[in-house]
Formats: C-alpha cells, sequence, structure tokens
C-alpha cells in the first residue's frame, strides 16, 4: 500500500528528486523537475491531513524498527497543518520561480539551485515530520546547507559575505542543539520525542536537564532568529535572491518555531511542570520579555531601512517576537495565537517578498526611494503589496488580523494587559514602514529619466494573486488555520494526542 | 565538589575546554578560514562529549561474542558518524564561500571586508 | 435576510461598475447616480419593519468561533444609513457638478472610492456585534485614504498621514483593546439594549475601558485626537462635505452612542463615577473647538472645527445618560447631518464659481451666489439652533437631558457654546449679503492660479445649486416633520421618554 508510505515518501521524495535536477542540467526541465516534485509533496502534504483529519495521528516507524530504537515519523494535526503550508508556500513559490531565477541567477547554476531547493524543502518536510530529536538535527542541517547555498546564489557579492555569516551562526546554533539532545540522552537514554516527554518528568530536577534545556533553548532561537539572536537574518534576507527569500521568510523560520513547539511544549514541558526551578523569573518570563523586545526592536530597526528587503527581514524579526509571545503564554489561546499566527505570517510574508520580487525583476532595485511612481506602473504588484502590507498591520478582514486578535485574547486570558496594550502599540510600527513605501510607490512620481517600466510576467503574477487573495481569505473564513491551530493547540497542551 | 568527582568528570572538563576554544575562535578570528577551523573543533568537542558519554569501563565494542558480556553502547558512536558527515559538509560549504568571497573581494580578513562594506555603502 | 447583505453590496457592486466604465464619464456618473438611488431605495423599505419592532439580522459568516461576521438592523442603525444613503444621492449630484466644475483628475478612483466608504458606512449602520462594525470601520479609513489625499502632492500626503495616523493608531491601539477586554470579560460583543456589562465590570475599570473606546473611536474627533479632521480638508469638497461632515464623521458618533447604550448600558455608567469624566471632557471639546473655530480664516477649517465642536455635542448628550439627552443625541446626529452638509456644499459652491476659500473673501458675495448664500444661512441657523431649522429641535432635547439631570455643566456648555456658533457663523452670513463687495485687488486669498478674480462669476454650476438646495430644505423640513428620526431615536432608548 503506497498510502501507507506516504510519511517516508514525504521526505524521501524531494531527497531522491534532487539530484535529478543536477542531471537535467538545463534550466528548464529542471523547473519542470522541482515543480513537479514540490506539486507531488502539496498532493502527499493534503492527503496526510486528510487522513489525520479521519484517523487521528499517524506513527511510521521508518524500515520498520520500531520507536525507541527505531527512527519513527509522526504525522497528527499540527504535523500535517505545517506540511501543506511549507510544500504549498513551496510550490506557489515553485511557480514564481522560473522567470525570477532567470533573472537572478546565472542560467548555468538554475540547475543546481532548483537542486537545492528541493533538499531545503527536504529538510523542512523532515523537521517538521520527524519524532526523533537526533534525525531532526540531520534535516536541520540538511535545510540549513542548502539555504546558506542558496542565499550565496544572491546577486553582489555581500550575498556571500550574507551567507558565510548565516553559516557560522547557523552551525553554532545547530551544535547547541545536538549538544542539548546529547545530554538529554545521557539522562534518559532515549531520543524518540514521545519517549523523551515521558521519561524527563523523573530527572528533572538535575543539573543536566536544565543545561539540555538552555542549549536547546540557545540553539533553537538561533535558528528562529528570535531577538537577540536575529542578526544573521537580515544580510541573508536581504541579499539572497527574490525566491529563496520569500521561501525562507515563509517557511524557514515557520519550521523552528514549530520545532521549537515540539521541543519545548511537548518534550520539555512536563518536565518542567515537575522540576522546581530557582530564581525570581522564570524561562517562561524571560521568553516573554525577549519576544516583547523582538516586537519593538524589529519593528522600529525596519522603520529606518532604506532597502525593503532588509526592511521586512526586520519586520520578520519583529513577527517572530509576535509568535514566541503567544508560545510563552502557554495557555491554549495563546499557543493557537502563535500557531495561526506561523501560518498568517507565512502566508503575509510571501505576499511581500514575492512582491518585491516583482519589483525587483522590473527596475533592477529594492530601494524603496526607486519605488516611486510604482503604484501606477506596476499595478497588480503593488496592490498585493498593499494587501500584504494590511494584513501584516492586522486590519480586519485580513489573516494578521486574526491572529492578532487570538494574541490579545490570549493576553487578556492571562491578565497580561500591557502585553495587550504593547501588541497594539508595536502593530502601530508596523503602518509606519508598510506606509513608507505605500507613498512612496503612490504619490512619488517616477523620475522622468527613469525607463518604462511594465507589470510583472503573467507567471509571477498569478502566484502572487493567489497568495495575496489568501490573506483575505484566511482573514474571513478561519476554519483552516485557527481551527486546526486551536485543536492542535489542545491537543498538544492537553499532554496526550487526540 | 571533591578531587575523586573532578578526576572522574575529566572527559567533561576535556570537551567543555575544546569547545570553548573552538567557540573562541570563532569569534575571535578574523580570518574567515580560521573561523571554519575554529567551528570545526567546536563541533569535534561535541562529538568527544557524545561518544564518550556512551563508554562503558571495561567494555568492548559491541559485537557479539560468547567471550564479552559488557559492551559499549553503539548508539552515540552511529549518532556522530552522523555528525561527522554532516560536520563535513558544513566545512565544505563554509570553504566553497569563502573561496568566492575571496574571489570576489580580494580577502579573507574580516575588518577588512567590513572596511569594503562600508566604502560600497557610500 | 438576506436583502440586508444585499444593501451593503450595491454599493460595492456600484463600485466596480464605476471603475469598468471608467473611460466614459457621462455613463459612470450615471452609474454612481443610479447606484446611489438603487441603495436609498434598499434602505428605506426597512424603515418601517424597524419601527414596527422588527430587527432584520443576517448572520454572514462565521469568522472566528464567538465572533461572526453578522449585520443587525436596529432604530440608530437604521437613522444612520437612511441620512447616509439619501445625501449620497444628494451629494453624487453635487459632486457631478464640482468635480466637472473644477477639472479635478483621477475622478474615476474619486468615484469608486466614494462608493466604496458608503457601503463602509452603511456595513457600520447595520454592524450586528463590534466586530463587525470595527472591520467596516478600519475598512472606512482605509477607503477614505486616497480620497483624503485626492490631490496627490506634497500637502495632501502630510494630510494623508495624519489621517491615517491617528485614525488607525487610536483604533488599533485603543478600540482594538477595548473590544478585545470587552469579549475577555463578557463573552460577547453583541449589541444588546441595556448593555452586556452589567455586573461583569464596576469601579475605575469602567472608566477606563471607557476611556479605551471614547479615544478609540478616532471619528468621533474628540480633543486632542482632532487633528486628522481640519487636516482631512484638503480633499475635494464632495468629500468633506458627505464623508467628514455625514458619513466618517458620523460613523464615529454613531459607535460611541451604540456602545454607551448597547454595550456599556446607560444604566451602568450613569452609577460609575469613574465614567463622568466623558461630560467634561465633551464639554471642554465643544468650547474649545468653537473657539478655534472662531480663528480660522479658511472657511473649510472653520467648518471643520465646528464639526468637532458639533461631533462632541452628540457625545455629550449621550454622556448625560439619560433616555431624553440620548434621543437628543440621535436626532443631533440627523440634524448636524443635514446643516454641516449643506455648509460644505456652499463652501464648495463658493470655490468652484469663485475661487475663494477664505472667510474674509466673502464680502458681498450673497448678491453673486443668492441660492448659495441662502442656504449657507439656513445651515448656520441649525448650527446655531434656533428655529424653524432642526438643530433647535436636538438642541431641545439635548438641553431638556441635561436640565432634568440637573447637569448643569453641560447646560452651561450647551449655552455658551450656542453663543459661540452664532459668533463664528453670523459674520459670515453678514459680510456676505450685507458688506459690500471688495474691489479686485484686495484678493489676496488662495486662488490657485486660476486667474479669477473676485468679478465675473454667478452662481456655481446647476448640480451643485440643486444640491445644497436640497439639503437646506431638508434641515427645515426636520424641524416641521420630526416625526421620523424622532421615533427611531426614541426607539433607540425604548420607547417614549
Amino acid at each position: 500500500m503506497i498510502a501507507d508510505q506516504l510519511p517516508a515518501l514525504q521526505v524521501a521524495l524531494p531527497l531522491i528528486a534532487a539530484p535529478f535536477c543536477v542531471f537535467l542540467r538545463r534550466p528548464l526541465p529542471a523547473w519542470g523537475w522541482a515543480m513537479a516534485v514540490t506539486m507531488a509533496c502539496l498532493g502527499m502534504a493534503i492527503s496526510l491531513l486528510l487522513a489525520v483529519l479521519h484517523g487521528g495521528p499517524i506513527s511510521y516507524h521508518v524500515g520498520d524498527w520500531d520507536p525507541p530504537w527505531g527512527i519513527e515519523l509522526r504525522v497528527d494535526m499540527l504535523t500535517a497543518f505545517v506540511l501543506v503550508l511549507v510544500s504549498g508556500i513551496g510550490a506557489l513559490v515553485m511557480a514564481y520561480a522560473r522567470e525570477s531565477v532567470r533573472a537572478e541567477i546565472p542560467s548555468e547554476r538554475h540547475a543546481l539551485f532548483y537542486a537545492m531547493y528541493l533538499l531545503c524543502l527536504t529538510g523542512l518536510l523532515g523537521m517538521t515530520i520527524t519524532g526523533d530529536a537526533f534525525n531532526l538535527f540531520v534535516f536541520l542541517e540538511i535545510s540549513s546547507l542548502s539555504t546558506y547555498a542558496m542565499v550565496g546564489l544572491g546577486k553582489g557579492r555581500q550575498a556571500l559575505l550574507a551567507a558565510y555569516n548565516y553559516l557560522i551562526l547557523g552551525t553554532v546554533g545547530a551544535t547547541f542543539y545536538v549538544l542539548g539532545v546529547g545530554l538529554l540522552y545521557m539522562i534518559t537514554g532515549t531520543l524518540n520525542m514521545a519517549d523523551l516527554a515521558e521519561r524527563l518528568p523523573a530527572v528533572a530536577n538535575t543539573r543536566t536537564f536544565v543545561a539540555a534545556a538552555g542549549f536547546l533553548a540557545v540553539g533553537l532561537s538561533l535558528k528562529l532568529a528570535l531577538f537577540p539572536l536575529h542578526k544573521w537574518l537580515p544580510p541573508a534576507y536581504a541579499h539572497a535572491p527574490s525566491v529563496v527569500t520569500a521561501f525562507l521568510a515563509s517557511t524557514a523560520t515557520k519550521v523552528s518555531l514549530y520545532v521549537l513547539i515540539r521541543i519545548f511544549v511537548e518534550v520539555l514541558a512536563p518536565a518542567f511542570r515537575a522540576a522546581h526551578l530557582p530564581g525570581p523569573l522564570s524561562e517562561g518570563d524571560v521568553v516573554t520579555i525577549l519576544a516583547l523586545v523582538a516586537m519593538f526592536s524589529g519593528s522600529f530597526v525596519a522603520i529606518f531601512q532604506a532597502d525593503a528587503k532588509r526592511m521586512l527581514a526586520y519586520s520578520s524579526v519583529a513577527q517572530i517576537g509576535y509568535m514566541v509571545l503567544g508560545v510563552s503564554m502557554l495557555t491554549v489561546t495563546g499557543l493557537s495565537a502563535g500557531l495561526v499566527h506561523m501560518f498568517n505570517h507565512a502566508i503575509i510574508k510571501a505576499t511581500l517578498f514575492l512582491a518585491v520580487g516583482c519589483v525587483f525583476l522590473r527596475i533592477g532595485s529594492v530601494q524603496v526611494k526607486d519605488m516611486a511612481g510604482l503604484g501606477k506602473r506596476m499595478p497588480l504588484t503593488m496592490a498585493a503589496f498593499v494587501l500584504g502590507g494590511l494584513s501584516l498591520i492586522g486590519i480586519p478582514g485580513t489573516g494578521g488580523f486574526v491572529s492578532k486578535w487570538q494574541l490579545v485574547m490570549g493576553a487578556f486570558e492571562k491578565g497580561w494587559w500591557w502585553a495587550a496594550l504593547l501588541i497594539g502599540l508595536s502593530s502601530l510600527l508596523a503602518v509606519v514602514y508598510v506606509w513608507k513605501v505605500v507613498e512612496v510607490a503612490y504619490f512619488k512620481p517616477a523620475p522622468k529619466d527613469a525607463p518604462p517600466v511594465k507589470e510583472a510576467p503573467i507567471s509571477m503574477l498569478v502566484p502572487l494573486a493567489l497568495i495575496a487573495l489568501c490573506n483575505l481569505f484566511f482573514g474571513l473564513q478561519t476554519d483552516w488555520s485557527l481551527g486546526v491551530a486551536r485543536a492542535a493547540a489542545a491537543s498538544l497542551l492537553g499532554g496526550g494526542t487526540p | 565538589m571533591s578531587w575523586e568527582e573532578v578526576i572522574g568528570l575529566a572527559n567533561y572538563w576535556l570537551f567543555i575546554l575544546l569547545m570553548m576554544i573552538g567557540f573562541y575562535m570563532v569569534i575571535s578570528r578574523g580570518n574567515l578560514v580560521k573561523k571554519i577551523v575554529g567551528l570545526n573543533i567546536f563541533q569535534s568537542a561535541v562529538c568527544l562529549f557524545y561518544i564518550s558519554m556512551g563508554v562503558v569501563k571495561d567494555g568492548t565494542a559491541p559485537i557479539l561474542d560468547s567471550h564479552f558480556t559488557v559492551y559499549t553502547n553503539p548508539l552515540p558512536s552511529v549518532l556522530i558518524l552522523t555528525a561527522i558527515v554532516v560536520g563535513v559538509a558544513t566545512t565544505a560549504v563554509g570553504l566553497a564561500l569563502v573561496v568566492r568571497i575571496k574571489e570576489a573581494y580580494g580577502t579573507i580578513e574580516e575588518d577588512e571586508l567590513l572596511k569594503i562594506e562600508s566604502e560600497d555603502g557610500e | 435576510m438576506i436583502d440586508l447583505l444585499r444593501i451593503i453590496l450595491t454599493p460595492l457592486i456600484g463600485a466596480i461598475l464605476i471603475a469598468a466604465t471608467g473611460r466614459s464619464p457621462n455613463v459612470r456618473e450615471t452609474v454612481t447616480l443610479l447606484t446611489a438611488l438603487a441603495t436609498f431605495l434598499q434602505v428605506a423599505p426597512l424603515t418601517p419593519e424597524v419601527l414596527a419592532g422588527a430587527r432584520p439580522a443576517l448572520e454572514i459568516l462565521p469568522v472566528m468561533p464567538g465572533v461572526p461576521l453578522a449585520l443587525q438592523v436596529e432604530p440608530l442603525g437604521m437613522m444612520f444609513a437612511l441620512i447616509a444613503s439619501f445625501l449620497w444621492i444628494v451629494a453624487s449630484v453635487y459632486s457631478i457638478g464640482y468635480m466637472r466644475g473644477n477639472k479635478e483628475h483621477h475622478q474615476t478612483r474619486f468615484y469608486v472610492c466614494f462608493s466604496l466608504a458608503i457601503a463602509f458606512t452603511l456595513g457600520i449602520a447595520f454592524a450586528g456585534n463590534l466586530f463587525t462594525l470595527f472591520l467596516f470601520y478600519e475598512a472606512l479609513t482605509l477607503s477614505t485614504y486616497p480620497l483624503v489625499t485626492h490631490k496627490g502632492d506634497e500637502a495632501s500626503m502630510k494630510a494623508g498621514r495624519v489621517y491615517l495616523g491617528i485614525l488607525l493608531s487610536t483604533s488599533i491601539g485603543l478600540l482594538l483593546i477595548g473590544i478585545l477586554w470587552t469579549y475577555s470579560i463578557t463573552g460577547s460583543l453583541d449589541f444588546v439594549p441595556g448593555g452586556i456589562m452589567a455586573g461583569k465590570i464596576e469601579g475605575p475599570m469602567v472608566g477606563l475601558l471607557l476611556f479605551l473606546y471614547m479615544y478609540g473611536i478616532g471619528k468621533a474627533a474628540m480633543m486632542p485626537i482632532h487633528r486628522w479632521l481640519p487636516a482631512a480638508m484638503v480633499a475635494p469638497t464632495p468629500v468633506s462635505a458627505l464623508l467628514h461632515a455625514v458619513a466618517v464623521v458620523k460613523a464615529g458618533v454613531f459607535t460611541v452612542v451604540k456602545v454607551i447604550v448597547y454595550v456599556f448600558g446607560i444604566d451602568l455608567l450613569a452609577n460609575t463615577s469613574s465614567a463622568q469624566w466623558l461630560l467634561y471632557v465633551s464639554g471642554a471639546t465643544v468650547i474649545i473647538a468653537s473657539l478655534v473655530a472662531l480663528q480660522q480664516d479658511n472657511l473649510k477649517r472653520r467648518l471643520a472645527y465646528s464639526t468637532i465642536s458639533q461631533l462632541s455635542y452628540v457625545i455629550l448628550a449621550a454622556a448625560i445618560l439619560t433616555p431624553i439627552s440620548v434621543v437628543g443625541a440621535a436626532l443631533h446626529i440627523a440634524a448636524h447631518a443635514f446643516g454641516k452638509i449643506t455648509l460644505f456644499f456652499a463652501a464648495g459652491s463658493i470655490y468652484t464659481a469663485a475661487h475663494k476659500t477664505n472667510v474674509s473673501q466673502l464680502d458681498g458675495i450673497g448678491r453673486r451666489m443668492p441660492w448659495t448664500m441662502a442656504a449657507f444661512t439656513i445651515g448656520s441657523l441649525s448650527m446655531i439652533g434656533v428655529p424653524p431649522t432642526a438643530g433647535f429641535l436636538s438642541k431641545w432635547y439635548m438641553l431638556s437631558g441635561a436640565m432634568s439631570s440637573e447637569a448643569w455643566f453641560a447646560v452651561g456648555v450647551l449655552i455658551l457654546s450656542t453663543l459661540l456658533n452664532a459668533g463664528y457663523f453670523l459674520p459670515i452670513v453678514y459680510a456676505a449679503f450685507l458688506k459690500p463687495e471688495k474691489p479686485l485687488g484686495d484678493d489676496h486669498g488662495d486662488n490657485h492660479g486660476h486667474g479669477h478674480g473676485s468679478h465675473g462669476h454667478g452662481e456655481a454650476p446647476l448640480p451643485i445649486v440643486i444640491a445644497l438646495c436640497v439639503t437646506a430644505l431638508g434641515t427645515v423640513a426636520l424641524f416641521f416633520l420630526p416625526g421620523l428620526p424622532l421615533e427611531l431615536a426614541q426607539d433607540l432608548v425604548g420607547g417614549t421618554p
């Protein structure tokens, strides 16, 4: 039965498919192949989601070795949700990539680029689906290594430096993660996440456990770009090819957040509840404070960026703060707010970065000042940008509003009225930087000597329009975003699985 | 902490020392290749940590044989095989990037790169 | 009740049609008028039902659990929708004359955004819960932004920043928090007669929540968050007239009244001392805004400050917290709508015909533009509250409400502000009709380089004159035939006070 093998195929297919891109060599077939594989992944993710919705969580034992000895692939609702998100964004980005990649990457490297992309997809899907803490590290590195290479493909030599710095910090983060996992293994003798969750409470009052939690927190926060470990993110996003930025911004950090939730809420939380940790501030408080600082510092720095991609990158740092803030509440509402914002923010950032990619294709620059007059010259692209921007601000009727609503609700439930006020305030900062672009695009006339600019090609506009409309769709129809997020949050915090 | 305990944890002391040396190199060295060397030491320290924790006193390699009853835990060693592969791949990508940086900027010294960058920015 | 949705969709579809027919101005403007007419004809038949006690409701989408996108018609919303949709017809006629007379650019965008704004205004009027109201409230802000910045120059961009900055920051920073707070303590966002908060919150927290609402509703322009309204005056006059004298600002005070009546409940607020501040702040806004209006030479700015002061009348009346004063508040929404739109129409008429924008240029203009200035006079009288105009009626109710609850502060404010209103409107009327026209050379105002002097102009184009006569007549008619708005207003507080 092929259906039983879906969890394995979900990861194996892009992994095996990646080298074929290199064999195909020519840009068009390589793109077609990557596109087809991504679509297949999306199909598998959707069927997994349906299977989970109807039949409950799926556990797949790699090589028929029973867990906890063998590697387990676990698909529950949250997993399937993230799988669909990642492969769905991947499919959209791939449809868009054809023209954008042709303009930004030399043609002899196209096949390699698509191979890297498939490897990155493998890594992200693998991180999501695996139920084994060490296996997760392997997938993390697969996605990271391919990401470094893709960032390095960006135009301009700064991309190389950005990729290098990302590599150093990313590797440090991943190594911290392995170290944390090793310490957990030392005290429990298992690497299976579910098994770890069961065994950890018994040993929660050891220094080893605290050290492990610390290493895991720092390592994952680095990958997630949680303030103050976010320094690698803005240059990497700013200099990577447009397609890569859009893909990473809407998937890589999201999967990192997912992993953070898995490890901390599912694996470590039972142990934390059993432990008596010293100190005036609990870890939860520290995370909350960092998330709040991220919200403000990210948005604040974003306001002063002249480069649209860098601006959006800092905005991502701020938005990650929102998500982590939600998670740090450790209530069903808060956690579902974090999850639903993970979902909505993926759509928002994909919209914004894809729109900026269209702009880059046509005017060859992403400086805000060069976007003068684009409101008239590229009306559809800029309309999509505005829509994404409104969702980022959290205007009602858009996806961003739903997440903000949940987040503030969560804050009120906890009695954190100050957090509610701060969330409101920091969304206003988003108004400032989004409107900076709007004003330039719609009010400043294009310079007299500017070459004529056409609207982006149709193959880029269609994915852009689709994802932009998703912002509206998920602002009014929240069963698939909020509904799933709530169910997932409830099952995560309920300890067991539904 | 008694002397016995300190000695008993020797492998951990060593690993912490090694790890900090590597980490320090990553932070303090300006040369991009040296940073990667530091990163390698950093990773190797973690590898040693894993392997040393699997060792059982007087244990042998885990080969089924009637002469032996005590085995070293093989799992950490297996994990580390994977980690070594990952480490090699990271080093390869890192060094490849350094080569490209050298081609693009003509230097791999961080302070010079920063200087070039800030001049580019003007 | 699917026709509720149809009412809101009508102007939305109209907007699409307008955009599609943009190439031919005649077709486009016919579509505009037809859409306006069709909207009004759909709103009007609901009135008897609502008066008979029906509350047509419709749930469009279950957006979030317990927080649906839903519509419901209640008396106040009915009145607001009637006013907005009726005045839209008049304003459409007017804008055709104005936009053509001034050869404005981007007229299609103008009409599209105008229809969108009306659709969202109707959405606010018919909102069935706070979430729906908030959604349309923000949509209205965004859809009017392109209208405020219509000119597209540096000044309008700056004004747009103030406009958007204040409206968005208050609504997201305060109103949304207030709504969510409400939801978290009551578990409901529905509008229920008598309020939903009784017993759920008390003491100083009521005052704080009221603060979040009152300052969150930036569109009500209570000082000190009123600056967006004068800033918005850079927009073409039909926008100032319909949106910034009727739709947008009324959406603000409408929300205020709804929140006070249906969310807090009059009784709860009346028994909570921490909620009393509203009376004083709104009273102060009435007086200060009037004083500022006295000093404005630019006619539209003077009208804008007058609007700020009149809006706070409504808040003041609602804050007196007696049923009779709430009736006055509701009536004043209607009365001020007709009066102020007349005044703005007149200002736009003067600008179109004579290219004059300042009060000091208006000497003797009454003889050249008798219809315009006659309408202006009626509008002014209504603002002051002189019979036989609608303004008298609403002030009467407000005053008797204030008297009956012995709110002497409110009585004082009402009397003093009446004097001030007279102080800044009557000199204009006096100068227009009785002062001799100034010679050409004195014309130092903002003429926009059109080369028109103060000589050689007559009345404004016919559509403009028709529109302003209709609204002026409406102002008088409301005095003699106040039945409909009065009944609706009394329904709001549950029977005859």
